[in-house]
């Protein structure tokens, strides 16, 4: 009797320990108060690139937030296309992420580049989390797209779908006639760092 | 109950107890800006701009620490340029230096900082110049400060008030916007007793 009671407690223990330890990991930025999921740290990598820089750029078509489709290959021979994998809606550093390139637009325009930002989350998880990006007023200058179905099937095929089914969160920079530029599979638990991104924009043919 | 489940409750617990003590504080591995409390001490780099420099009343290189900033208080504004509510609330920062600065009686007892959590010298030289921010701004690359200050969220505004002995004490310490500038203003300068 004494001896289950002891087990209850020590289980009621554990259980308040980890959940209030897992609360606190939250997104950073006030803009989404307690809506982040916490994740915890998680496999650095967890994927096996199949394209590498120099390869002509797998072409897609996914839905978009906005509406409508886009495909990889309507910017050929016009302008040249970041893409930026984040695992998944509502987590903590991705949630970080975008709204940082949602005002870096002018990095972008100067050097001929669109950006795309996909997730294998679908459109109507994506509207919401944007839309709170945006703080409810706005949206992202860029289009964001949905590789929700079927599943991660563009992020299986550039070879960064993990195996727990969210994407590496990964950068590809593709230049106007298609081709890859530049490639980096970050630490998922990491911001990639804006002048990275920069630096490698300003290498591109205009 | 076996041996080995009871090796396993242990450990079970002994990690909860860890676990839920180091979360409230009670080992105080990162202390939160409590008001009433001193600033958990760190160091920020001297600004290589003469003008940051002279508005801080700081000479030298190396390192600085907030008391040393020549003021009876500074307003730490812990932000990042990721931070969607940060970009939002960047002009209002702005507004807020302005004011201050226009007050003959508050413009050398007030001083502004900003600190990118997180952000690299690049990041928050973006930041600045997007928003046209006229205060100094210094990053946290590595979030040693970050950790330090108790793991906050952005935006967030520490005001700080240095006395004469160098000695200093946190009297407002608070998460998110301020919303209306001159309420915020008035607020700290009640709050800090100037």
């Amino acid at each position: 009797m004494v001896r289950k009671k002891c087990g209850s407690i020590i289980c009621l223990i554990g259980f308040l320990a980890i959940f209030s330890w897992a609360a606190t990991v939250q997104g950073r930025s006030e803009a989404y108060k307690d809506n982040i999921y916490p994740v915890g740290k998680l496999k650095p990598r967890d994927s096996e690139l199949k394209v590498k820089v120099g390869d002509r750029a797998p072409d897609f078509t996914l839905p978009a937030v906005g509406g409508g489709e886009i495909s990889l290959s309507q910017y050929n021979g016009k302008k040249n296309v970041v893409i930026s994998f984040v695992p998944a809606a509502w987590t903590p550093v991705c949630s970080d992420q975008w709204p940082g390139y949602n005002i870096a637009k002018d990095f972008f325009d100067q050097n001929n580049a669109i950006l795309f930002g996909i997730t294998v989350d679908n459109i109507p998880t994506l509207y919401a989390w944007t839309n709170q990006m945006c703080m409810g007023g706005g949206k992202l200058w860029f289009p964001v797209l949905s590789d929700f179905y079927p599943h991660g099937a563009v992020a299986d095929r550039y070879g960064v779908l993990r195996s727990d089914g969210v994407s590496e969160r990964a950068i590809f920079i593709i230049d106007k006639d298609g081709i890859i530029r530049y490639i980096d599979v970050h630490d998922i638990n990491k911001r990639p760092h804006l002048e990275d991104l920069v630096r490698e924009l300003e290498k591109l043919p205009k | 109950m076996t041996k080995g489940v009871k090796k396993t409750l242990i450990c079970f617990v002994a990690l909860a107890i860890f676990l839920l003590v180091a979360n409230h504080g009670g080992l105080a591995f990162n202390e939160t800006p409590d008001v009433g409390k001193s600033l958990p001490p760190f160091e920020l780099p001297f600004p290589y701009e003469t003008e940051a420099k002279s508005y801080l009343g700081l000479s030298g290189t190396g390192q600085f620490t907030i008391p040393q900033i020549k003021a009876r208080v500074v307003i730490v504004q812990i932000f990042s340029m990721y931070c969607p509510v940060c970009q939002k609330e960047a002009s209002r920062v702005n507004e807020l230096y302005q004011a201050i600065e226009k007050r003959k009686d508050l413009k050398d007892k007030i001083k502004i900082i900003g600190i990118g959590t997180g952000n690299t010298d690049f990041e928050v030289g973006f930041y600045r110049d997007k928003y046209k921010v006229p205060f100094p701004l210094f990053s946290d690359e590595d979030e040693s400060i970050y950790e330090i200050l108790g793991e906050l969220r952005t935006p967030y505004f520490i005001g700080v008030k240095i006395n004469s002995d160098g000695s200093d004490e946190v009297f407002y310490s608070r998460l998110g916007q301020f919303r209306d500038t001159s309420g915020f203003l008035n607020r700290i300068i009640e709050l800090s007793g100037l």
